[in-house]
């Protein structure tokens, strides 16, 4: 196609090997390696290849029952989640209504929110400890990924192909089924691996929601890594993992399909629908569903944490025992460690997905793609114990500086970036690009003026969720060693250790802030405006 | 603000960061431990302005995980003390020999009850009992005795009053696994669980899911009465009650408590071995004593330090602690929690 070859003419073939070098460099480095560190460990410790507890733990009934388990409530975890949160997806990115940005801010707070906090509001709900405390837990945790990674392509979708098929006859469902299914199928399938990994990797949902009754993968790995020492079963349950986790990636690779679907694409915020007629009673019923699984435990925190009047509020400003600092002063260090987590994660997963649509050799953009995505299939504890190992000697002497801790939350907010920009950026229609050049843009114009805008604006959605997933990060910072520096999550987790009604208002009261800090940072960071960003 | 302002933020951030926490001191030393370790910033300060020495603090998740990160930085150590291996760790501890001996200054004034380690790498620093905790109201309010014992927890009257942890994720649900064998025998134990089991007992992954949500004696008012957790609660309850409250509301039975104790060490290759000495030497200290027991509410090694008044009134150190020896917890540890699993949970 000419716009494809325009496009491609203007990255001289170094801007290429640098957009793809600087993601393979950094993935390797803080995740690869380590990986591979600990893994040889446990499996070659005297420096030789060991296959026997392979073989050990393959033969182990308990673990085939794990997997399935854990095989099993993901899918179905999964396909909830797709049911309940691809309409809303819609009705947030289309409509029309007050209060939509904040509705959309308020979806992605789950998110943030520390496992045991949330396990504490569903408890008071009366969810616990069942197979549908689970199954709840991560639709409530993942209902915003979905709303993320479709809606920011729907949002661009311009409806006359749809108004053609309907003119030309085509019913509501075959134009639904015919005509926007395929042009969201990337996004879709973005989503659907995502929320499939997290669910796959679930580690806090299963013990706390499920109770001690129910085991996955992800739970032994860290039962067998963090209290027993025991690398070998560790090694060969994290391979095992992987595995599944390649496999369920390359099925998500097929879903979304090579076939880029040619759409026009149009700015934002002028392709929004006016809520009439029908779109009321759809904005409705989603509102509805949003209120009743996120807002309320959400708002059973927030009741909470007034239980003692403002003394939660008031004491979060005071140094309490075992605190060095006033609790309210990890809001700052929090707020520091989302900022360079979102640039890093910006950077890196920008660099990637620009690098991913340029691809002509298909297979080398898989390995990125399997690349990018891997960290959030990969235990937090097996890369947590990788750093101990690797980063110990110059130049990398990094596993107990500060440094770390912005680094694992970039690890697991780059698939992100990349997911989000990847579907926009491929359903971009060369013929805007060729419409440029005709009008005398030469390809790097073109590039800066049609790609490099739409792109920004998807990775502005993507920054304010690396933001959102940095403030909340706690599982994987657990298995860091880290100087003690206060996070607002470490403070609500401290707080929740010590008995005491005085304590228990702080950590609510901290969890509400929280929220509140997670729905800013997101609404401010979607405000930003490039200076392009409407030139379509 | 646009995305180039926000960049340049992002940049004035990042080197405000890197410029931030200088060191005052020519001398350094680093404590490795766990996230539950405290001190009173005013304590420290005194001690790094006396010795001339900064203390640099590096926490790596709970007691276990540390102390494996440690076994598994054996040669290269994330730093020169670590603190937190408690009596159920102890001998993984020893015989990964991650510390080199170290005769305290003052280790003559610690309980003699706690010198457990002869060879002195590890120094005892504070202990903890783990025992069940009562919501006194809900007892006096049905008109019910409190139980005594781990046998009366097994009568149909304290049907679904328990609330435990996982042994498996929880040092608090090990520790009370641990009471139960001590006071039973190699077999009764098992059965005991049964038992348990039968009368309902409700498992959980970890403490504060047990204190915070399940008993009813704690703010979240949860449904069940009889809660493992410290013997130190009771007076943290008083302490941190809102509004206050001048009579304990939760209480501790005895019978049913583990003793903790928790110890530090140098570890082997530490970069800076004379400051290591002189850090063990003051958290054996009377001024760090006095601390432990508000900064981390547990009882101070050392003997005649004198407690807080809640410590007297609320929860006093209990006096029928079982115990069992280290080198029998690390031989036998995952074999107990497998075979627990398998009773309880399946």
């Amino acid at each position: 196609m000419d716009g494809d070859r325009v496009a491609m003419n203007f990255s001289t073939r170094v801007g290429r090997q640098v957009l793809i070098a600087i993601p393979v460099l950094f993935l390797v480095i803080f995740f690869v390696w380590p990986v591979l560190s600990i893994l040889r460990l446990g499996l070659a410790p005297e420096g030789a290849l060991d296959l026997a507890p392979l073989l050990d733990v393959l033969n182990d009934a308990t673990l085939w029952s794990v997997a399935w388990f854990t095989l099993w409530q993901a899918v179905l975890s999964t396909v909830i989640t797709l049911v309940i949160a691809l309409p809303g997806a819609y009705v947030l990115s289309r409509y029309r209504f007050r209060g939509r940005g904040l509705a959309r801010a308020l979806v992605t707070v789950p998110f943030v929110l520390p496992t045991v906090v949330v396990g504490a509001a569903f408890t008071s709900l009366g969810v616990s400890r069942s197979l549908t405390a689970i199954l709840l837990a991560h639709v409530f945790f993942n209902y915003a990924i979905v709303v993320r990674t479709v809606g920011s392509l729907w949002s661009h979708i311009d409806d006359r192909e749809q108004q053609a098929a309907r003119v030309l006859g085509a019913g509501r469902v075959r134009t639904f089924v015919s005509i926007t299914l395929p042009t969201l199928r990337p996004a879709i399938g973005a989503a659907t691996a995502i929320v499939f990994l997290f669910c796959f990797t679930s580690f806090g949902v299963i013990l706390i929601l499920g109770g001690p009754g129910y085991a996955t993968i992800e739970t032994e790995i860290y039962r067998q890594t963090a209290q027993h020492l025991n690398l070998e079963t560790a090694a060969v349950l994290s391979l095992f993992q992987l595995g599944a986790v390649i496999a369920a990636l390359a099925v998500s690779n097929r879903m979304s399909g090579d076939r880029i679907a040619l759409s026009t694409l149009r700015p934002a915020d002028q392709n929004t629908l006016p809520v009439i007629g029908r779109r009321r009673i759809m904005l409705g019923v989603n509102l509805f569903v949003i209120a009743l699984l996120i807002g309320l435990p959400m708002t059973q925190l927030v009741v909470r944490s007034f239980d003692g009047g403002l003394d939660g509020y008031r004491g979060l400003t005071r140094t309490t025992f075992g605190f060095a600092e006033p609790p309210i002063s990890a809001v700052w260090t929090s707020l520091q460690y989302a900022l360079i987590a979102t640039v890093l994660a910006v950077f890196v997963g920008g660099s990637a997905a620009f690098a991913l649509v340029r691809r002509r050799e298909r297979a080398k953009g898989r390995l990125l793609n399997l690349l990018v995505m891997l960290p959030l299939g990969i235990s937090a504890v097996t890369v947590g114990f990788g750093f101990l190992v690797t980063f110990d000697a110059a130049p990398f002497e990094l596993r107990s500086s500060p440094a770390i801790i912005p680094i694992a939350h970039a690890l697991i907010a780059i698939p992100f970036v990349v997911w989000l920009m990847v579907p926009v950026l491929t359903a971009i229609n060369p013929r805007q690009r060729e419409a440029a050049a005709v009008l005398g843009a030469n390809p790097s114009r073109v590039w800066w003026e049609i790609d490099f805008p739409i792109g920004l604006r998807a990775a502005l959605v993507a920054a304010g969720f690396a933001a959102a997933i940095s403030l909340g990060e706690f599982g994987a910072t657990l298995f860091i060693v880290r100087p003690d520096t206060v996070t607002l999550p470490v403070v609500i987790f401290r707080l929740l250790g010590r008995p005491g009604q005085e304590m228990y208002s702080q950590a609510m009261a901290a969890s509400t802030l929280l929220m509140f800090l997670t729905a800013g940072s997101v609404l401010a960071i979607e405000r930003l405006r490039s200076p392009h960003a409407t030139v379509f | 603000m646009d995305s180039r302002t926000f960049i340049a933020a992002s940049a004035i951030a990042l080197f405000a960061m890197s410029c931030s926490s200088a060191p005052t001191n020519s001398k350094s030393v680093t404590l490795v431990t766990h996230d539950s370790f405290a001190i009173s910033a005013s304590v420290l300060k005194a001690f790094e302005r006396e010795s001339g020495i900064d203390v640099r603090v590096l926490k790596g998740g709970d007691a276990g995980e540390v102390l494996n990160q440690a076994i598994l930085t054996k040669g290269t150590p994330l730093g020169d003390v670590l603190f937190g291996v408690d009596n159920t760790f102890l001998a993984r501890a020893l015989d990964a020999n991650i510390f080199v001996p170290y005769k305290a200054l003052g280790l003559d004034d610690l309980s003699p009850a706690l010198h457990i380690d002869p060879t002195h790498r590890a120094t005892p620093i504070d202990w903890g009992d783990v025992c069940i905790n009562t919501d006194i109201a809900w007892f006096v309010k049905r008109g019910i005795d409190p139980p005594n014992n781990l046998t009366d927890l097994l009568d149909p009257r304290y049907r679904g009053l328990l609330v435990v942890e996982n042994p498996a994720t929880s040092s608090p649900g090990l520790a009370f696994l641990l009471a139960t064998i001590a006071k039973a025998d190699k077999h009764g134990w098992q059965n005991y669980w049964e038992r348990l089991r039968d009368n309902d007992v409700l498992v959980v992954d970890g403490w504060e899911q047990a204190y915070n949500t399940e008993f009813s004696g704690s703010a979240s008012k949860g449904s069940r009465p009889l809660v493992v957790s410290y013997a130190t609660s009771p007076a943290a309850e008083v302490m941190f009650a809102d509004p206050p409250i001048t009579v304990a509301a939760t209480g501790n039975i005895d019978t049913t408590c583990f003793r903790q104790i928790e110890m530090a060490g140098i570890l082997k290759g530490a970069k800076h071995p004379k400051e290591a000495r002189a850090l063990i030497d003051f958290l054996v200290s009377e001024q760090f004593q006095k601390d432990v027991p508000t900064s981390m509410f547990v009882y101070p090694a050392r003997s005649n330090t004198p407690l807080p008044e809640a410590f007297e009134q609320f929860a006093p150190p209990p006096t029928a602690s079982s115990s069992l020896p280290p080198s029998e917890i690390s031989a036998n540890r995952d074999e107990w929690i497998e075979r627990w699993t398998e009773i309880v949970l399946r």
